[in-house]
């Protein structure tokens, strides 16, 4: 497919939940186009409706009203060409690794593949993510790092157009986090795919985004500002440390999100 | 977490099964200069765990002598633990009907049992999962589920004696209708409960009916699903005695009417005794499957 600025459309999207207590207005006036091959952030405080916005890119949700496109096609509901990297890692306990991940498989490329080749797939998403020797364990039998590394692989063996990740490394420690972005900074160079991420974490949107797309503060949450990070690739976390462009782009996220957007009482 | 576990590797006395070679622990090592064998926290471990329900076992037979002391109706253990001995040394005979030795008489309530359970997993489980799944009906059931599920059992003998002109389905027909509900129940309530996330990921990657229910839903109700099997079978157990002691005819139920007629109270507390270890059995078989069948928290 050719290279194409506005692979995914977002044109005055709206959210609006019902809701017992009547209705609540997540989503306003949203308008964002993020080109083939992208890697693209969204972050803004809790309650901004981010994720709310990734759910519709996924199709998990429809918006109330607005047009949302993928690939010049409307987005009418799931599919495994916008693969999910959900929070918690959604791993199936009953299943292991391998299977988890060759269950995605399946579902994407049965249809004209032999068997012998999905397995050799589900085998190579997990050897991607550093899980090769664990691909036997169970879900419950490995750290939470390693339980997001598997969700990864599962998202990445289908081979998606577009990799949606919802805070991917939010329930991880310090340490962990920071491994697996430079893993994800690595694979994301590997494929080239188009990958929008949200994250309430400054530093993992500098280190790993093209854009970050700052979100103003709920309710009727929408698009504050957009910052472009022209780092060079391939990024590294120590060189960036001491680089003055890295702390220029960290401030201006910083002032937005805690000068503009402060929240009296979150 | 991982902090957690390496405290907890530092201080081995924490640990349940901590050896006392590597245990530096001042009570372990008193332990170990005092006896130098493993065999003295072994018995520490271990008394704990057996001591407490013999002793249980022990206060309760004696109660029972006691009592049988002062009311010579009642037999007491000794009478009891003999009457037991020969009933127990000829279990199959067969001298006709109505005189069967009481392995028969628990083999014809487990068939029953089995039976009337049997019918009532293969309808209330699937009924479950249709229910859990589908709101609509679940509305439609849920207030003849409310409705039935209160009523005692044996209401529904005469029903079944009506309907099958027959003692022998009627009593299946019991255990049928006694042991559906929570079978429904708990199978409805395990669909309900299945994790959104894992909805989420099937909704994803797109998977057909058959991939959700045999790769999502079934394994995410199998634990839901075996306690409604295990509450099932304690009621079915429960009722048989109840309904052979009105159907008659064979099994432990109406051994239990019959030794009364005959006022052989020994009898009827052997079969008190025979009851409770069988039901005791069966439950504990379940929960192993049960334990089998769960997983570990994520």
């Amino acid at each position: 497919m050719e290279k194409t600025d506005k692979f995914v459309q977002i044109e005055d999207a709206n959210m609006v939940f019902h809701t017992r207590k009547g209705a609540f207005h997540a989503l306003r006036d949203i308008n964002l186009n993020i080109a083939q091959g992208e890697f693209v952030s969204l972050i803004g405080h809790s309650g901004c409706g981010k994720s709310t916005l990734l759910n519709l890119v996924a199709g998990l949700l429809k918006p109330s009203n607005g047009v949302m496109l993928c690939a010049g096609r409307e987005i009418k509901g799931p599919g495994p060409e916008r693969a999910v990297v959900f929070q918690n890692h959604s791993l199936l306990p009953w299943l292991t690794c391998y299977d988890n991940v060759y269950l995605a498989v399946e579902r994407v490329f049965a249809k004209q593949e032999k068997k012998s080749k999905l397995q050799e797939r589900s085998k190579a998403a997990l050897a991607m993510v550093g899980l090769a020797h664990a691909e036997h364990k169970y879900p419950g039998e490995i750290s939470g790092g390693m339980k997001q590394r598997v969700g990864i692989a599962r998202a990445l063996a289908m081979e998606p157009q577009v990799l949606l990740m919802d805070e991917p490394f939010g329930a991880l420690d310090a340490l962990t986090r920071a491994n697996l972005q430079d893993e994800l900074i690595r694979i994301a160079g590997d494929i080239k795919s188009t990958v929008i991420m949200v994250t309430h974490d400054v530093d993992e949107a500098v280190l790993l985004s093209d854009r970050i797309v700052m979100m103003t503060n709920g309710p009727a949450a929408t698009i504050g500002e957009i910052l472009h990070v022209d780092l060079p690739r391939p990024r590294n976390r120590l060189e960036l440390a001491n680089d003055p462009r890295y702390h220029h782009f960290r401030s201006e996220v910083m002032t937005f999100l805690y000068q503009k957007q402060l929240r009296p009482a979150a | 977490m991982n902090t957690l576990k390496l405290h907890s590797k530092d201080w081995p006395a924490m640990e349940k099964n901590s050896s006392p070679a590597k245990a530096p622990n001042p009570l372990n090592l008193v332990m170990q200069v005092k006896t130098g064998s493993r065999l003295a926290v072994w018995l520490k471990d271990n008394i704990a765990v057996w001591l407490a329900p013999i002793l249980g076992l022990i206060l309760f037979i004696g109660l029972w002598d006691v009592i049988s002391g002062t009311n010579h109706d009642l037999p007491g253990p000794a009478k009891t633990w003999e009457s037991a001995k020969t009933l127990f040394a000829h279990p199959f005979y067969d001298n006709g009907p109505n005189d069967v030795g009481i392995g028969w008489n628990v083999l014809y309530s487990l068939k029953r049992v089995g039976t009337g359970f049997g019918m009532a997993a293969l309808i209330g489980i699937p009924l479950g999962f249709m229910v859990g799944r589908f709101k609509f009906l679940f509305g439609m059931t849920s207030p003849i589920i409310s409705l039935l599920r209160p009523v005692s059992p044996l209401a529904w003998l005469p029903i079944g004696l009506l309907v099958f002109k027959n003692t022998e389905p009627a009593a299946i027909w019991v255990i049928f209708i006694s042991s559906i509900w929570p079978m429904i129940i708990n199978t409805a309530v395990g669909v309900s409960k299945v994790p959104e996330d894992y909805m989420n990921v099937a909704r994803v990657l797109n998977l057909s009916e058959w991939k959700i229910f045999t790769k999502i839903l079934f394994p995410a109700v199998l634990p839901y699903m075996l306690t409604g099997v295990r509450l099932a079978i304690g009621v079915a157990w429960l009722v048989i005695v109840a309904a052979e002691m009105l159907t008659g005819g064979t099994g432990i139920g109406f051994w239990v009417w019959d030794e009364w007629n005959n006022l052989n109270v020994e009898h009827i507390i052997i079969a008190i005794f025979i009851v409770g270890i069988v039901g005791l059995i069966l439950e504990q078989a379940l929960i192993f499957i049960a334990k089998r069948f769960s997983y570990g928290e994520l």
